[in-house]
């Protein structure tokens, strides 16, 4: 399954991650680098084998439906980059 | 009963029936959120009711709130669903402004509510019934204003991690009128077990519709989703909008490509989704943050005898007990609180009788002032006793209608208003032959008339006497004393 | 007596209770230290106000009568993972850059309650995506320890290279790490100090900077088994906040430390007899179990089978939920922002300036893994072969108590010389990655040096919460090992 530059910025698409040309030629080489060696757990036998779906053994556990939390519009806001009138500011939005 | 004709558009090359399924977002009434504990109310100042968990703070948890997942297995339980014992969160990663956490938590594979139905009562009194295809529970999303600023968008997490119910149904809808029929019956059921208010203007309730067409009994088409329409109406305008474009671009040699699209109310008209552009690689897999959910059957078990009466049920009962035709008794049921309202009339009394006046009387008059039946100004101790006064003879039945009215527009109790304005109906023979005798005395014309053979003039006398007696009289009475006076 | 500054943490939580010094002076012997070692870069925000205004407190309480215990007047350094109040905490990303929490991680607020006094904050990799702290966006940290002869500067261990090179170097007694695939204990390795990374779900994740959600659990350095099971102790605990926190009460692991093994049966997976392993590690672990044998405990050779597809499963499944775990970081709420032509643009900008590139390889990989078509075949596939792996490990602990193996596969390198190759670096955590998988409990405990002179360790693993078990049997060993090299402090100049 090697990767070719078209998949590289695909996948640096999904990520939402800029990519140069140089480096989707970077990128390539490496993550199939990484990939080949990733490639050996299909020696290994799994037919049966339910993956795991949790690393300790209990349930999950859950809260009683009590508002407990928000009115902290402040801190909510206070690191982000950009806000007017207590909403977060982001570049339009074309629907 | 007529032949409904089946709902086809009409294209230049023939008819094209139209397929719809429905995936509809029901906000779980609940206090908190379905992982954090901000409040869930609408209309609050932006980002006040937000925990560190909904803004996706770096390090913040994922924790659920039990009574979400009670109300999504109940929600399941009232669509005569499956319920899973064993259901799995999953992550839905994509990047929008509004998902302040990359990824919503969701359910995919392994969702809390598998196979299910939804019957629709159709107008003339059959019914239809609709898969459902699953329920999963999952996070809403925050809001992004747009229009505030020439080239901002606002977000606000007010509605981030809000519980909703997905409810998808089967492609099983075949015109604009079922699929607005199948809303208002998924509403009437979550407002029934109480888990979601139904209230579209709110958003919650929200719904993604598909729409494909095709020649009669051939294979699905390729199909659009309409996203997030907030209304019945606008759901019913967007798919015969939807339909009719498919069918021209079709018969035009285009070809229907899978996109998601927007309902453009005030145009009347779909559009294609510019920030949706990007094919979709929603990259799920189980939250690493939560365990999978498992239920005991035996609390399963428990929420299902403690359900309420549900509409198909109370439906089949009024039709069995009560002796109503389906369609009153599906109009009646529609809403818990007019089915309660009802019920309270009907106790004791003639039932048939008295869906007449709630459906027909009442709802009239409420609908006439804009009011629900939560707000109705006459009670249904009320109503009854009006209906009383009727059967023993008190009042007549078009003395009743007024008598309504006043009620209506007073809130004051029949009787009261009955005594008050002396509206009593008159029983006494020997008053009803005094008006009788005035009114075929001054009528002689007419009365040789009626004698000659001209039989239709005997509703004129009746009037007649009604109104010389202010519509007191006991109409039975003055038709039996009329037509012998008359014959004499 | 002995200097302040040399004490260890045990020893100085008996010096403060026999009022031999204050916590005050306690505190200011280590800001000065703290300064002393900047050009180690290990710790990248210094709190001394904090320190000292903590310091003083602590000294009231105990003049009050009120000591909070063996932690109260503590001064210890916090890994930049967590997210501490006020204090800036960005897991040394630069994407992070001025990231300000209004909150306090669980782990930190149990430290504080339990008295520990914050000196500040410790370098690590980026996101704690590394094996040697040079993904670090605050640059590289260096070891306080280097080769015989040889003055280049060597790494620290990753990813928590910062807390392990700040103890190691007498910045604080003891210092938090997190671990998700070795990060503590290979920098304990490296730095000849004792780290523990606890059973996963005995500490809270609250607070804490995810890396790879099923794998980050947070544990502690201490220069002694005994301070690095007192520390332990004050950050462990149930939280309700974590999904995954267990709620069992956590024993008194110091009480524990009796150093009696006898009859303890230790395991030797024969799978951790990798090719081309140094002769030097081969014989440290040979002469660990001469120690286990000779203190009367039962040797027992075992089998882990798939302990080659650890390393894999792992970059396979951590770069999946890094992937994910990442995409909260675009510029909107918090941290960096690079302005863009619209939202798209603004996010591609942002991730990629803010995020440096062993964290974009880690995305790229994890967002390859779950993407369509390839789901089943990596991720999937990977989640199989993890259950494996922890079905080799329950099997083993019906036959062993401990499983005693080598922490790392070779000493400490120096900087730049395996940066170049990634799956070179993966293979340094190849011996502390599968109980990572596994959720296990598992320790470093420096046993010998290597020929040029830098510290060796060797790892124990234990059951499922029983560190009380696990911490014995490494107190055990590090009396047999008798471990006292120390740093030159070079660093002080
Ligand atoms: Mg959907
Ligand atoms: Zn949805």
């Amino acid at each position: 399954m090697a990767l070719d530059n078209a998949a590289v910025r695909k996948i640096a698409r999904l990520a939402r991650i800029e990519v140069t040309e140089a480096e989707v030629e970077h990128y390539a080489k490496e993550l199939n680098a990484i990939l080949g060696w990733i490639e050996q757990l299909s020696e290994v036998k799994t037919d049966n084998i339910a993956p795991m779906s949790r690393v300790v053994d209990m349930k999950l556990p859950m809260r009683k439906d009590i508002v407990s939390d928000g009115g902290k519009q402040a801190d909510i806001i206070v690191n982000a980059p950009e806000t007017a009138a207590g909403y977060f500011v982001v570049p339009k939005v074309v629907e | 009963m007529t032949e409904v004709k089946p709902y086809q558009v009409e294209g230049v090359t023939g008819g094209w029936e139209v397929v719809i399924g429905m995936e509809v977002h029901a906000q779980v009434l609940s206090q908190a959120k379905l992982f954090s504990g901000a409040a869930t109310a609408f209309g609050a100042e932006p980002n006040s009711q937000v925990s560190l968990v909904d803004a996706a703070m770096p390090g913040m948890l994922p924790v659920i709130n039990e009574y979400c997942v009670k109300q999504a297995v109940r929600t399941g339980l009232g669509l005569d669903a499956t319920i899973n014992h064993y259901s799995v969160f999953d992550r839905k990663n994509y990047f929008y402004p509004d998902l302040p956490a990359g990824y919503q938590i969701s359910q995919y594979t392994q969702p809390i509510v598998g196979k299910g139905k939804i019957v629709l009562d159709l107008p003339d009194g059959s019914s239809r019934t609709i898969g459902i295809t699953r329920l999963h529970l999952e996070q809403d999303a925050g809001k992004s204003v747009h229009d505030q600023h020439p080239d901002h968008s606002y977000v606000d997490l007010n509605r981030s991690g809000i519980a909703l119910m997905e409810i998808v149904s089967e492609p099983d809808l075949r015109s604009p009128e079922e699929a607005g029929l199948y809303l208002r019956k998924l509403r009437t059921i979550l407002r029934y077990i109480g888990s979601c208010d139904g209230n579209m203007d709110e958003g919650s309730m929200r719904a993604d519709v598909n729409v494909s067409v095709r020649r009669v009994g051939a294979k699905f088409g390729t199909r659009c989703e309409i996203k997030n329409v907030n209304s019945i109406r606008y759901v019913q305008q967007a798919v015969a909008y939807e339909a009719r474009r498919q069918v021209d671009l079709i018969e035009n040699g285009g070809k229907v490509v899978q996109e998601t699209r927007l309902f453009d109310a005030s145009k009347g008209v779909t559009r294609e989704m510019r920030s949706k552009e990007d094919a979709h690689d929603y990259r799920y897999f189980p939250d690493p943050d939560l365990l999978p959910l498992e239920l005991d059957p035996h609390w399963v078990e428990d929420l299902k005898s403690t359900l309420p009466e549900l509409p198909d049920a109370k439906k089949a009962r009024y039709v069995a007990d009560l002796g109503l035709s389906p369609y009153d008794a599906s109009v009646l049921v529609a809403e818990k609180e007019a089915a309660a309202y009802y019920e309270a009339v009907a106790k004791g009394r003639d039932a048939k009788f008295a869906a007449n006046w709630v459906m027909g009387d009442l709802f009239g008059l409420l609908n006439k002032a804009g009011l629900d039946i939560t707000k109705t100004p006459v009670g249904p101790d009320q109503l009854g006793s009006l209906i009383d006064l009727i059967k023993n003879g008190t009042i007549s039945g078009r003395i009743a209608k007024e008598v309504f009215e006043e009620m209506f527009a007073s809130g004051e109790d029949p009787a009261a208003i009955v005594e008050a304005k002396g509206l009593k109906q008159v029983t006494d023979t020997g008053a009803i032959e005094r008006v009788i005798d005035e009114v075929v005395a001054g009528n002689a014309d007419k009365v040789a008339e009626y004698r000659s053979g001209k039989e239709k003039l005997f509703g004129f006398f009746v009037g007649q006497v009604m109104k010389a007696s202010q519509g007191k009289a006991n109409p039975a009475l003055v038709n039996e004393i009329l037509k012998k006076k008359l014959t004499a | 007596m002995t200097d302040i500054i040399d004490l260890d943490l045990g020893s100085a939580r008996d010096g403060l209770a026999k009022k031999a010094f204050s916590a005050l002076e306690l505190a200011r012997t280590h800001v000065q230290a703290m300064e002393d070692a900047r050009s180690l870069n290990a710790i990248i925000i210094e709190t001394p106000d904090r320190a000292l205004a903590d310091a003083k407190a602590a000294d009231q309480r105990r003049a009050k009568g009120e000591s909070l215990g063996a932690m109260d007047g503590i001064p210890i350094a916090i890994k930049d993972v967590f997210c501490t109040k006020g204090v800036v905490s960005r897991a040394c990303s630069k994407i992070l850059d001025g990231f300000s929490p209004t909150y306090e991680s669980t782990v930190t607020a149990n430290l504080w309650q339990a008295g520990a006094v914050m000196l500040g904050k410790t370098n690590m990799d980026e996101f704690a995506m590394g094996s040697s702290n040079e993904t670090s966006a605050l640059g590289p940290v260096a070891s306080p320890w280097r080769r015989r002869g040889d003055n280049r500067p060597l790494v620290p261990g990753g990813s928590s290279g910062g807390s392990a090179a700040a103890v190691a170097a007498g910045v604080g007694l003891g210092a938090t790490g997190s671990d998700t695939g070795g990060s503590i204990r290979q920098p304990a390795a490296f730095c000849g100090l004792v780290g523990v990374k606890p059973t996963y779900g005995r500490c809270s994740r609250w607070g804490m900077i995810a890396f790879a959600s099923s794998l980050d659990q947070a544990g502690s350095f201490g220069r002694t088994v005994r301070d690095a099971a007192i520390m332990l102790r004050a950050m462990a605990g149930y939280d309700p906040k974590d999904s995954t926190s267990v709620d069992r009460p956590v024993p008194d692991y110091e009480a524990a430390l009796t150093g009696n093994v006898k009859g303890l049966r230790v395991g030797i997976p024969k799978e951790y007899r990798v090719g081309g392993m140094p002769a030097a590690i081969e014989d440290l672990w040979q002469r660990g179990i001469g120690w286990f044998k000779d203190m009367g405990a039962t040797i027992v050779d075992i089998s882990l089978p798939h302990t080659k597809y650890a390393l894999p499963t792992y970059y396979v499944i951590a770069p999946a939920e890094a992937s994910s775990n990442l995409g909260r970081y675009d510029g909107v709420r918090f941290g960096l922002r690079v302005s863009g032509d619209n939202v798209l643009d603004m996010y591609e900008k942002t991730r990629a300036t803010g995020f440096g590139a062993e964290v974009k390889r880690r995305i790229m990989i994890g967002t390859y893994v779950l993407s369509a078509g390839y789901y089943d075949a990596y991720y999937l596939k990977a989640q199989k072969v993890r259950a494996l792996i922890a079905r080799d490990f329950t099997a083993a602990f019906e036959q062993v108590d401990v499983v005693l193996t080598p922490t790392t596969p070779s000493a400490a390198f120096a900087h730049g010389e395996i940066a170049g190759d990634p799956v070179a670096m993966y293979l340094n955590d190849v011996f502390a990655v599968p109980a990572s998988l596994a959720g296990l409990p598992g320790v470093n405990v420096p046993a010998g040096l290597s020929p040029e002179g830098l510290p060796l360790g060797l790892q124990l693993l234990g059951r499922t919460f029983d560190e009380s078990g696990l911490l014995n049997a490494a107190f055990a060993l590090e009396r047999a090992a008798n471990f006292t090299a120390r740093a030159a402090p070079w660093w002080r100049q």
